[in-house]
């Protein structure tokens, strides 16, 4: 471990760590919470349940969302479940099958001690999400109900149909607004954070806008929590929404905090696929449509026809033929590699052909033979088989198949879906210790703005779970080992100096900003890096491309802060100003993922370099040289950047290859 | 899939901020792909806005995926346009014509006021579930979740009144601006739960204290709330909400 990282996990054997910790953390006794202000920014999953929980236990609480109410943040979208070692379904789950679950599928990335923490808590969250009301998915006997996920043998992801996300996250929300209501929470929506602000060595508060007015604010906290999500949308297009952005966490980064493993990110395999220049975002259709469906592309290149009128012999469904022991339920990494394989080789499908088709046809059929023989249709046509395996189907993934006709106008139950991947969660982040601390001091980071469970590949389920997890049981301890010693420290009047030149500074940049005057908008910048970003450092990644994007990067930031043109003035609501804010941001940060790709000599789940491979074409990992955890220091300057290592040590899980075939 | 191009008119409400008038301004829009969805196509009208040196339109929009609830729109006089059962960012130009005029304003409602052209304040949401749109039970206190079996069909009418976004559709469609079906919507899911009985009582009450204190209208039962969610919240929350709050005022200490 580099001298400046220090990763705090308890001594002690792997199991018995969380709960001595609880035991001999330091507390903070309850008059002396009443004067210790925290100011937790982003109100997802992690923000609102760590917000509620810390004003529950006494804590003076500012909370800080861009959006105009807590409950739009993007944890609202996610669609399929919630994690959690239960073993309901009496299958031989346990806490250490979902700790080694984890492991294994972020390929042997990720801190033990985090993530056998968050596997131990993982049960407690159902418990409380279901006192605070969240109408989990139930059997008929009025207990929970369970389904299957990727990367795992047991079934252990609850759900709220296919809106998981939604619920969990109105289950938090409603327990902030309860904390609103009574005035130990305060809340500011519409402002977004756009400075951390540090006090001999510690964070003790952030510059703020007003985004409906435009005026700065100053806001004092002896603790800081950072739980702004993820930064996918430096790639333009993803899964993400909108507004999602990296300036919290980037400024945090800016002022001392490292940035842990920034070029692992996870490329969803089936979303709809672009349909145009004017596309915006990109929407996820579920794992869980893997199931039923099959992957295929022509066996011809170029083939004009329409997905049905192809013959079965002229298929190629080149997962069932690569991964014969997986088939079509490989990880999403692999999955997502493969279609870009078949589509740069000439194969894909559709007008843009890029993409592959995901086919449910073959298993309408079956559904409609075993419908069939329960209804003693013994002679059945094709036509009745069909339409009893449609109506199965429809049960299963109805509401699926009408958002995709919906986007695409195509009707899927006649043809074949057209699918490609799209950039869905950033498994790097601010690089946290045990206690969820970045490297400033009073300075948090949770849920997916911090670098710490996921490695190099995130399980389906698994986000929900880890954002829950920080807020609701792991920040409400860790966070007295802190602030026990920060109970003398009076608040800080915001006229500090220290604030007045925070304040300075973000003014300047705004002003700097509205004062270009160029030519270009700033989507137009962002399409430009995202471009850059999906070639160069997608879902294929080489030395070679690396070395272009980060020159090309650095082209484009200069550019940028010449020729932006932003409408509109500083003190009013001014939507062009804030996404130029997120994309100067978003630029430095593309260069930074770029680094460390290009410092990453190896290929380890999200991440594929094409010079590591088998001769297969799979991952090759390199655990001799790279099982460390990347920390990125900000050196300041034209964005400069130091690596530290934190190693990781594996005393429990034997490290071991990665095969589908 | 069969893209097409349109050209349209589109009359925009446009107003600086809350204490300025608005009015309407009219913008020809050409070669707009039937793919796109609505807020792309508002998207490409302001790249061209902003190209000629005016300001873009403000509107509200974030996960473009119909969950969020944050993109409102009265479009055509419809909250979220023409399409049942959508929010905007999921309505696609297929659903418009060739030399069309489509008119886009903001939610209308005194309890929503109007921020920057389409984008509306609603806090007072936020308020009213701040007043009683929770189970008051701290972290740490809950027990197995299985100790407590629901009956499948509650916990299933509970995730329909569950299912709301909090979009607002419902007060823009209401001739009265009533936010009766968001409240209902709230108190139903509860109220359909165990874990919502001890509070029941009170918290009808004083979510409904909130509402009206927050300045929306009444309800007289046209149906144009349930019509226009994007979301399908019944109609039959709203007799709920009245029948809880009957009891509750009856039995109230």
């Amino acid at each position: 471990m580099s001298q400046v990282l220090d990763s705090k996990i308890p001594e002690g054997a792997l199991a018995e760590k969380w709960t001595k910790y609880k035991s001999s953390v330091a507390l903070v006794n309850p008059a002396n919470k009443r004067n210790l202000e925290i100011i937790v920014v982003g109100s997802g999953l992690a923000g609102s349940s760590a917000a509620s929980t810390l004003a529950e236990m006494g804590y003076k609480v500012k909370v800080f969302c861009f959006q105009d109410s807590a409950r739009r943040a993007h944890s609202i979208a996610a669609q399929g479940g919630i994690n959690a070692a239960k073993n309901y379904q009496n299958d031989g789950d346990s806490v250490y099958r979902l700790f080694y679950d984890t492991i294994k599928g972020g390929d042997y990335r990720a801190r033990e001690a985090n993530v056998h923490r968050l596997a131990e808590v993982s049960g407690n969250i159902i418990d409380q999400s279901v006192a605070s009301g969240v109408p989990f998915a139930r059997e008929y006997g009025g207990l929970l109900s369970n389904r299957s996920f990727g990367g795992t043998q047991v079934q252990r992801t609850f759900y709220a149909a296919g809106q998981t996300g939604q619920q969990l996250l109105l289950g938090a929300y409603s327990s902030l607004q309860r904390q609103v209501g009574m005035g130990t929470v305060k809340m500011y929506a519409r402002h977004e954070m756009l400075d951390i602000v540090n006090i001999d060595g510690k964070c003790r508060g952030i510059i703020a806008r007003d985004l409906v007015t435009g005026k700065l604010e100053r806001h004092f906290g002896h603790a800081v929590l950072l739980c702004t999500g993820g930064y996918g949308n430096v790639f333009y297009l993803s899964t993400n929404a909108m507004g999602s952005n990296v300036t919290a966490a980037w400024k945090a980064h800016k002022k001392g905090a490292f940035f842990g493993n920034p070029c692992f990110t996870q490329i969803h395999p089936t979303c709809i696929p672009v349909s145009g220049d004017h596309q915006s975002k990109l929407t996820l259709m579920s794992e869980s449509l893997r199931n039923d469906g099959r992957i295929w592309t022509p066996k011809a290149k170029d083939d004009k026809r329409k997905g049905n009128e192809i013959p079965e012999e002229e298929r190629d469904y080149y997962l069932e033929r690569r991964y014969p022991a997986f088939g079509n339920l490989v990880p999403r990494d692999v999955a997502s590699r493969a279609a870009k394989e078949r589509c740069d080789a000439g194969y894909g499908v559709g007008t843009s052909k890029m993409a592959v088709y995901l086919d449910f046809s073959t298993n309408i059929k079956r559904y409609g033979t075993v419908e069939a023989t329960k209804n003693n249709l013994t002679n059945a046509d094709e036509a009745t088989i069909i339409k009893l395996g449609k109506e199965v189907v429809k049960e299963k993934y109805g509401n699926l198949f009408d958002m995709y006709k919906q986007i695409t106008d195509e009707n899927p139950y006649e043809v074949p879906m057209r699918i490609y991947p799209a950039v869905h969660y950033t498994m790097g982040g601010l690089w946290v210790d045990y206690n969820l601390m970045t490297t400033v001091p009073g300075l948090y980071a949770l849920g997916e703005a911090n670098f710490s469970d996921h490695g190099a590949n995130r399980l389906g389920a698994s986000a929900l779970m880890q954002g829950l997890a920080d807020g609701y049981f792991v920040i409400p301890y860790t966070i007295g080992a802190y602030l026990s010693k920060e109970i003398s420290v009076k608040a800080i009047s915001t006229e500090h100096e220290a604030f007045v030149e925070a304040e300075q500074k973000a003014a300047e940049v705004l002003n700097t900003l509205m004062n270009i005057k160029g030519t270009k908008s700033v989507d137009h910048f962002h399409k430009r890096l995202g471009k850059i970003m999906w070639e160069q450092c997608g879902m294929a990644r080489n030395a070679i491309g690396l070395k272009e994007a980060i020159a090309e990067i650095r082209a484009l930031r200069a550019e940028f802060w010449k020729d932006v043109k932003i409408p509109g003035t500083l003190n009013e609501m001014n939507l062009e100003l804030e996404k130029a804010g997120r994309v100067a941001d978003f630029i430095e940060l593309g260069e930074l993922m770029c680094i460390d790709a290009l410092n990453r000599n190896e290929s380890c789940g999200g991440h594929f370099r094409e010079e590591y491979q088998t001769e297969e074409g799979e991952a090759n990992r390199d655990d001799v040289n790279y099982a460390y955890v990347a920390a990125w220091e900000h050196k300041g300057g034209d964005n400069t950047f130091e690596l530290h290592k934190e190693n990781l040590v594996y005393e429990n899980i034997k490290i071991a290859a990665r095969s589908y075939k | 899939m069969s893209e097409k191009t349109l050209n349209l008119t589109l009359k925009i409400w446009r107003q600086k901020n809350k204490e300025t008038r608005g009015s309407f301004e009219t913008y020809p829009i050409s070669g707009i792909s039937t793919d796109m969805s609505f807020l792309e196509m508002v998207d490409v009208l302001n790249e061209k806005l902003i190209t000629d040196g005016k300001e873009p339109v403000a509107f509200d929009h974030d996960c473009r995926e119909g969950i969020c609830g944050m993109c409102s729109m009265y479009i055509n006089g419809r909250p979220h346009g023409p399409k049942h059962g959508v929010t905007t960012c999921q309505l696609h130009m297929r659903s418009f014509k060739e030399g069309e005029t489509i008119v886009i304003e903001p939610w209308r409602a005194s309890a929503f006021p109007v921020l920057k052209d389409l984008v509306v304040d609603r806090s007072s949401f936020d308020r009213i579930m701040a007043a009683g749109g929770f189970i008051s039970v701290n972290t740490g206190n809950a027990q197995d979740a299985n100790s407590l079996p629901i009956g499948k069909d509650d916990a299933d009418e509970s995730f329909s009144s569950a299912a709301c976004i909090g979009c607002g559709a419902c007060v823009a469609a209401c001739k009265n601006a009533s936010a009766m079906l968001f409240v209902a919507a709230k108190v139903s899911q509860y109220a359909l739960l165990p874990q919502g009985q001890p509070e029941r009582s009170t918290r009808v009450l004083k979510m409904v204290a909130q509402m009206e204190q927050e300045g929306f209208g009444s309800c007289t039962n046209t149906g144009a709330c349930e019509a226009e969610c994007p979301k399908g919240i019944s109609l039959s929350n709203i007799a709920r909400l009245n029948r809880e709050y009957i009891s509750a005022s009856a039995s109230s200490k």
